[in-house]
């Protein structure tokens, strides 16, 4: 990319590349935190030589709300409007987790026909996240069509959502002891008209982006993540199956009823943000055909939620657990710990991009073309609420 | 993983092993033998990834319980290990050597907890907070209606009411 030996400039002391910035060969450029180029509420401190970026460096703390400390103040029952705001393309992996959690620490056993329809919801969320992905990722290289295509398929599925829940961003539908309802009269083949929307649209998408030279120029070789950065870095999700290993919660951890149901692990090779895109696109081609099974196989009748304790006075025995999910952008994951009060004694999130959006994109944006952090960055789909709970 | 605990025995001291759920268990560790358990699990029981490094605040006992939950590809197993650490004097041996993302956790301790790790690189360059010059908010002693009371305050020329009163005023004025 670069021409020349580089190796040698800036000088490299303690791990960190002198930088002096007076002796005008280095600029600092602020990306963010309102900026198109990056996801959410975050910004980058670039320092460029050039179009080249010889250091970055990651702010967060643009949106703290302080989730954690405010759901230690709220009791059980009132957590679960909180949790849903961590992130905000995919909320009802938080949900679910808050629930699962909530429940493995009751000894609250959740119906069948519940089981289904969060794993249905799960599932129509990790294609809606992905929508917006693909948008953010076609964006950031210059093809804002996609974008308005992709977001517009996005809106559909809210549209069932907000059939399903009432809300269209944030649903608050799974929650503790099962979910808030069953899903109204006609809700399937409206849903299945969706999903022939979505084929579509990514017969489409797969046209002009996979086979745009454009794309394929400035994605191949962009961000590689070598296979012995993936634990270095806990690097988890699409981004650590682009470079070839198979983990995927969904098959090796099954949760809800993700073992009745038929699915191969999608890896890749290559682990740069081209590989990465194709995984995520052939995943979503995989959360297409899992909701299509599901819909075709959901038992029709039973109960939807389980009889909880009085949920005002709801006090859970001293314990701690950690349960985790594979959301659309990797391993997601909550860690609770009860004291036998009301009120939990501390809740942990752990979100994939805790690990992506700082210390893998500080390594990985050095020695990158300037114009190519923000394809960069959406190529590690980092979501920053959830990195500063 | 029985198999696993007796061999760690062996080596470490270890109290409170208990299995949460088949692929999830929590031990003890001593806080001077942490750094050498970890590498151990890491280098020789393929427990090669760390999902998370937290803290709890036990203010009664006087103690933070750091949690450092490991996991193992091939057996997909959680490995949660427990350290408990003074709260006075909450300071740590860094891990940032054994995974490069351990350092953002530890950054986020010393600022929303006070815990210390030294040599940990970029520490003290704060996590979310800016300008924070209260205990650290994470802690249980830390009291955020004080702490917002004495921080915001309302706008003046703005009246407040009380809810009921007000619009039972402005519904049936008749009746006062």
């Amino acid at each position: 990319m670069f021409e020349g030996d580089r190796s040698k400039f800036p000088e490299i002391k303690d791990g960190r590349p002198v930088i002096d910035l007076d002796s005008q060969k280095f600029i600092k450029v602020w990306q963010g935190p309102q900026h198109p180029g990056v996801t959410e509420n975050i910004a980058l401190e670039l320092t460029v030589s050039g179009d080249e970026v010889v250091e970055l460096k990651t702010h967060v703390g643009y949106l703290h709300r302080g989730f954690e400390k405010l759901l230690e103040r709220r009791t059980f029952i009132q957590g679960f409007t909180i949790v849903c705001r961590i992130c905000v393309p995919e909320p009802d992996t938080n949900e679910y987790l808050y629930a699962a959690a909530l429940e493995e620490l009751g000894n609250i056993e959740i119906p069948e026909k519940a089981l289904w329809l969060r794993t249905l919801t799960l599932e129509m969320s990790r294609l809606a996240s992905f929508l917006m992905w693909i948008g953010g990722q076609a964006g950031s290289f210059g093809m804002g069509t996609i974008g308005q295509w992709s977001v517009a398929h996005r809106d559909f599925i809210l549209d069932l959502f907000e059939e399903l829940s009432g809300g269209r961003i944030y649903h608050m539908y799974i929650i503790p002891g099962g979910v808030r309802g069953d899903i109204p009269p006609g809700f399937v083949s409206r849903l299945k008209k969706v999903l022939r929307k979505i084929d579509v649209l990514l017969e489409d998408i797969d046209k002009v982006l996979f086979n745009n030279i454009l794309f394929k120029k400035r994605a191949v070789g962009l961000g590689v993540i070598t296979k012995e950065m993936i634990d270095k870095f806990g690097v988890t999700g699409p981004a650590a199956k682009a470079a070839g290993y198979d983990r995927d919660l969904r098959k090796d951890l099954p949760y809800l009823i993700y073992n009745k149901l038929d699915f191969d692990v999608i890896t890749g090779s290559d682990s740069d943000a081209f590989t990465r895109a194709k995984v995520r696109f052939a995943e979503m081609h995989q959360s297409v055909e899992l909701i299509r099974q599901i819909i075709a196989r959901m038992p029709e009748k039973g109960e939807f939620h389980t009889k909880l304790p009085n949920v005002l006075h709801w006090r859970i025995k001293p314990g701690e657990t950690w349960v985790q999910a594979e959301a659309s952008r990797g391993e997601y994951g909550y860690y609770i710990v009860t004291d036998g009060s009301a009120y939990p004694r501390r809740i942990a999130v752990r979100g994939p991009s805790y690990s992506n959006a700082i210390s893998l994109l500080q390594k990985l944006a050095v020695n990158t073309n300037i114009a190519d952090i923000a394809g960069l960055m959406v190529s590690l789909h980092t979501c920053p609420p959830e990195i500063e709970r | 993983m029985n198999e696993i605990m007796e061999q760690l025995k062996q080596i470490f001291k270890l109290n409170e092993f208990n299995q949460e759920r088949e692929d999830l268990y929590f031990i003890t560790a001593e806080k001077e033998q942490l750094v050498s358990l970890l590498t151990h699990l890491r280098d020789i029981h393929q427990f090669t990834s760390l999902i998370f490094l937290q803290a709890v605040d036990y203010i009664e006992d006087n103690l933070f319980q750091l949690t450092y939950m490991t996991h193992n590809y091939d057996k997909h197993i959680s490995l949660g290990i427990r350290v408990k650490i003074d709260r006075q004097a909450a300071e740590m041996s860094s891990i940032h050597h054994l995974w490069e993302h351990a350092e953002t956790f530890q950054r986020e301790l010393k600022e929303l907890f006070g815990i210390d790790f030294p040599g940990s690189p970029g520490i003290d360059s704060g996590f979310v907070l800016e300008g924070w010059e209260d205990i650290p908010p994470m802690r249980k002693d830390f009291d955020t209606v004080k702490y917002a009371e004495k921080t915001f305050f309302p706008r003046p020329g703005r009246k407040t009411h009380d809810p009921a009163e007000y619009m039972k005023n402005k519904l049936y004025p008749e009746n006062n």
